[in-house]
């Protein structure tokens, strides 16, 4: 038997196995105290993975508190698989992002793939059927045959899940920098659509109902994923790519369907997927939340290899599986549904009234512990944090006046630079169109997809720059919910709530855990303000190469409501002859700014000029404008500032663009100052724009000589073809990825 | 009319070619699993684009074996209208309806945007409704479009009037840039662009409507003449 080639519980013990597993000496014995024994290897395992960071927030948590949860639209906070947020109609949005950092880091294309696939299991598993997917990537420099490498192969995995799973996948940001060469970040957000009355919840309720398992069968591989996922990556960590796991999109497809017919039918009593933690997390979360207990008989678990051991079954991250907890007697009913898709339904258990989770295998019983302990009794640390250095330097800097000679060369520069220039290559390898519902196409502030049969859409953005976080993150993490709200309100919408996926470095070092919470703070504060909770979310720390932390880097994924389709509105100038309008007063804000990395290759000094309160008085501003239909175009004003922000309004039409600003210094054309938006207005719209945002200046107009023209006080500053703009902005990403190295 | 919409696990697309029957069309539409054997009582079938079976062979090649086929190829015998778009399309070649296989795109990438397409042949009843030469702007999302066969096929579907749609720019490495074509008797058409996504003006385009419309006003036609 299997079982005898495992370490005894002395053994366990004594040579300290359960360290390998990311166990502290301290978790350990406060393991024993719980089961009042030693644990065997199996549930030192469970424990182990449980207890990652990954599973159990147990470092991240005090900050997560500070999050504003709740509103007036929030049907479901943090806590079940996603979030969920009413749209009116008794309908509701399903939401929410996750990371798959350290798996994409290893193995590019099934890090993110699987990645996509987790996130897609959330939504459908709360009942909703998604409908939109995004994402949010961070890599190193475009520069070496590694980094090109992971980001064709993530961009390849993203792109080989979603199109055959058929979600559209309708936005995203990419933002390029050294200190993600060896960590990048892949962050998927998935989008779902549901009836109020579909709602499910993950919970095992009534004792003796049957627990039953639906889809792909377990094997090795994922073993550990999420303790994985919670330690730092070295050169070493090449020799986890077991930890990292197969995705089988078309099962994937299957598993959708059967599972939103199975929660139109009543003997369905809990449903969650087997996501990090596989068999162990879904278990013990659903029958810690319904306050029970259950039991499986491991024998039962459909395996992919003989001679599995419990440990093995029960820590395996085998991809497209889910649990489901069914009324004692009706198994018949499930199983009748899920053959119409080719698919099983396994009975493997039952819940029982005694909080524990028990596993039998081979007749015997091999592990049995309190599932609470397992789900909600990890322990929580208040790690200790320290301002850094750099952040005390930073905020005395007095402002660096960069010096330009060419303005038009340093604007062709910025829009060549990868996190400025057109994703295209990347997006037209996803299937954006699928489901015929996306109104607005990657490539503008924000996705729309329509809600069919009715007079309404939701708008969605992912959004973080984490140069400004680097430089203060406290209000880098204000800018980061705002920025995601402004290009909601650019989209005509009305920002609903957020998902947050908060990844940093090793939160045991003082200064990054400062950095957690500073970003948290701010946050929380705009999130707050902006009337924009958070209903869901993730945590990823560790991510470091080599003892070098990332940026900091909490991405915001939000949802708006477009209350009208014709309230929708995208970025791109419409007609010649519209007025220009900028809204929001410009200083010299030159901290972390794309600017700054081309002039200087660094980031220093203080982060943009933001102020909460003129951010949400804009956005309110703004929003009545488009929806009273005086605006054309709207786009905000992100990296790159003005200069980028008005190129990008013209480039990819037939159009051009001659403005007039007036300022100091001329630079201030590339300053990236915060709440700042440009909009198109059809001359007979004036008196009425005007009216609703007296603030915008009227600084130019469009026009039909394809030529972009800014003039800085009456002097013209950048006089190019639109055309070339756009070759240079198009051809950026695809000429990096063909060039040598 | 009544049109069927063929469901094989993993087709993706199913329900987009519903809606456009339904709300673009405002005809009578089915889902029609891969699993039965008749297709009794419908006018028009159309395969769905998607991953069928995952794809995981050569596209569409274990959805030619599955039970629904035999009777599509009877449906097809009969001289009804048989539309097999993107998947489907990769379908009907597996299952020699229509001549050639498709190899991947030029690029080896997926590929998703409005492309432009001539009308070859507008006078099939598929494209009735279009002008000769006409360019209409239509969604393709496929990895698997490059259209390949052998010169002789190729000299006949040309000779034939058989190319019913042709890509302006050459996006995937297709011969003779073809995206669509039809068989002999021009009552089964291929093509890997999406008509079914090109039905509402929200969306951005409506070129594709009027290929739907063109099926009913043959049908229409055909049933004023039998009647």
């Amino acid at each position: 038997m299997q079982l005898v080639l495992e370490p005894n519980t002395n053994e366990i013990k004594t040579k300290k196995l359960y360290q390998e597993m990311g166990l502290t000496d301290e978790e350990f014995q406060l393991i024993e105290k719980i089961l009042d024994r030693t644990p065997n290897y199996t549930e030192t395992g469970i424990f182990s993975v449980m207890w990652s960071e990954h599973c159990s927030y147990k470092k991240s948590r005090p900050l997560l508190k500070k999050f504003p949860t709740s509103g007036e639209h929030v049907l479901q906070g943090p806590g079940e698989g996603a979030g969920v947020v009413d749209i009116g109609d008794g309908q509701a949005v399903v939401f929410k992002m996750e990371s798959h950092n350290h798996p994409s880091a290893i193995e590019p294309y099934q890090g993110a793939a699987t990645g996509v696939g987790g996130i897609i299991r959330d939504i459908f598993s709360m009942g909703a059927r998604p409908v939109a997917l995004l994402n949010s990537l961070r890599f190193g420099e475009l520069t070496t045959p590694r980094t090109k490498y992971l980001f064709e192969e993530v961009v390849a995995g993203i792109a080989g899940y979603g199109n055959c799973v058929g979600v559209p996948t309708v936005g995203g940001e990419i933002q390029v920098d050294d200190c993600y060469k060896g960590n990048p970040l892949v962050n998927a957000m998935c989008v779902g659509l549901i009836d109020h009355d579909d709602l499910q919840v993950g919970q095992a309720k009534g004792i003796g109902n049957t627990v039953m398992y639906i889809g792909s069968k377990t094997g090795k591989d994922g073993i550990h994923g999420a303790t994985f996922a919670s330690e730092e990556l070295t050169d070493e960590s090449s020799e986890d790519r077991p930890a990292v796991q197969v995705g089988d999109p078309f099962m994937e497809k299957l598993l959708i369907e059967a599972c939103l017919e199975i929660t139109k039918c009543d003997a369905l009593v809990g449903i969650q997927d087997m996501g990090a933690a596989g068999l162990t997390s879904s278990a013990s979360e659903m029958a810690s939340k319904a306050g029970t207990g259950i039991e499986m008989n491991l024998d039962l678990v459909p395996q992919r290899e003989p001679n599995m051991t419990p440990y093995e079954m029960m820590l395996s991250e085998s991809q497209e599986r889910m649990l489901i907890v069914v009324e004692k007697g009706r198994e018949q009913e499930i199983e009748q549904i899920v053959e119409k898709y080719d698919l099983d339904a396994v009975a493997v258990g039952s819940v029982i009234e005694e909080k524990q989770l028990r596993l039998l295998f081979g007749g015997e019983v091999v592990a049995d512990m309190p599932v609470d302990a397992l789900a909600e009794d990890a322990p929580v640390y208040h790690l200790p944090s320290k301002m850094p250095e750099s952040f005390i330097k930073n905020q005395e800097l007095s402002v660096q006046l960069p010096l330009i000679e060419d303005f038009g060369k340093v604007l062709k520069q910025l829009l060549q630079a990868p996190t400025i220039a057109s994703k295209e290559w990347v997006y037209q390898q996803y299937d954006y169109m699928v489901q015929t519902n996306t109104a607005v196409t990657p490539g503008s502030d924000a996705a729309v997809i329509r809600i069919r049969n009715h007079n309404k859409a939701i708008a969605l953005s992912a959004d973080c720059n984490s140069r400004y976080i680097r430089l203060d993150p406290k209000t880098g993490g204000q800018i980061a919910v705002a920025e995601a709200a402004r290009n909601i309100i650019c989209s005509g919408g009305e920002p609903l709530a957020l998902t947050d996926c908060l990844n940093f470095g090793n939160p045991e070092k003082e200064e990054n855990f400062w950095e957690m919470e500073q970003a948290t703070d701010g946050m929380a504060e705009a999130g707050e303000l902006l009337n924009t909770p958070v209903v869901s979310g993730n945590v990823s720390l560790y991510n470091d190469t080599n003892g070098e932390s990332i940026f900091p880097t909490p991405v915001i994924g939000m949802v708006g409501l477009i209350h009208d389709l014709n309230h929708i509105t995208t970025q791109q100038a419409k007609q010649a002859g519209d007025f220009v309008y900028v809204l929001g007063e410009t200083h010299e804000d030159f901290g972390g700014s794309e600017l700054q990395k081309l002039l200087n290759g660094s980031y220093e000094g203080k982060a943009p000029t933001f102020d909460l309160q003129t951010e949400q008085a804009r956005q309110q501003t703004v929003l009545k404008a488009i929806q009273a239909g005086t605006i054309s175009s709207a786009h905000d004003l992100a990296e790159g500032g003005l200069a980028v922000g008005l190129a990008e309004k013209v480039m990819g039409t037939d159009l051009g663009l001659h403005v007039n600003v007036t300022g100091d210094n001329p630079a201030q054309v590339f300053s990236e100052t915060q709440s700042r938006y440009i909009f198109t207005v059809r001359k007979e719209n004036q008196e009425a724009f005007e009216k609703h945002v007296p603030e915008a200046n009227h600084i130019g107009e469009v026009t039909s000589d394809q030529l972009f023209v800014i003039e800085w006080n009456d002097q013209e500053l950048i006089h190019e073809k639109v055309e070339e703009l756009t070759s240079a902005w198009k051809g950026a990403i695809p000429c990096l990825l063909k060039s040598k190295a | 009319m009544k049109f069927a919409v063929i469901v094989f696990p993993g087709s993706n697309c199913d329900t987009d070619m519903f809606h456009a029957i339904q709300e673009g069309l405002g005809e009578e539409v089915e889902m029609v699993p891969h699993y039965e054997t008749t297709l009794v009582g419908y006018d028009a079938v159309l395969l769905p684009g998607g991953f069928s079976y995952g794809d995981y062979l050569r596209s569409g090649s274990i959805a030619s074996y599955s039970k629904i086929m035999k009777a599509v190829k009877d449906f097809a015998s009969q001289g009804k209208p048989v539309l097999g778009v993107c998947n489907g399309f990769q379908v009907l070649l597996e299952a020699g309806l229509l001549p050639g296989a498709m190899k991947r795109n030029e690029e080896l990438k997926f590929i998703c945007q409005t492309t432009g397409l001539e009308v070859v042949n507008p006078e099939t009843s598929f494209t009735s409704q279009y002008d000769q030469g006409e360019i209409i702007q239509v969604p393709v999302a496929h990895a698997e479009g490059n259209y390949e066969c052998d010169d002789v096929t190729l000299e006949q579907l040309e000779k034939n009037n058989q190319v019913v749609f042709r890509y302006l720019d050459s996006i995937n490495g297709s011969k003779n840039n073809i995206a669509g074509i039809v068989n002999e008797t021009g009552n089964v058409l291929g093509m890997m662009p999406h008509p079914e996504r090109a039905v509402d003006r929200l969306l951005g385009s409506t070129d594709g409507l009027r290929l739907f419309q063109s099926i009913l006003a043959n049908w229409r036609e055909q049933h004023a003449v039998s009647s």
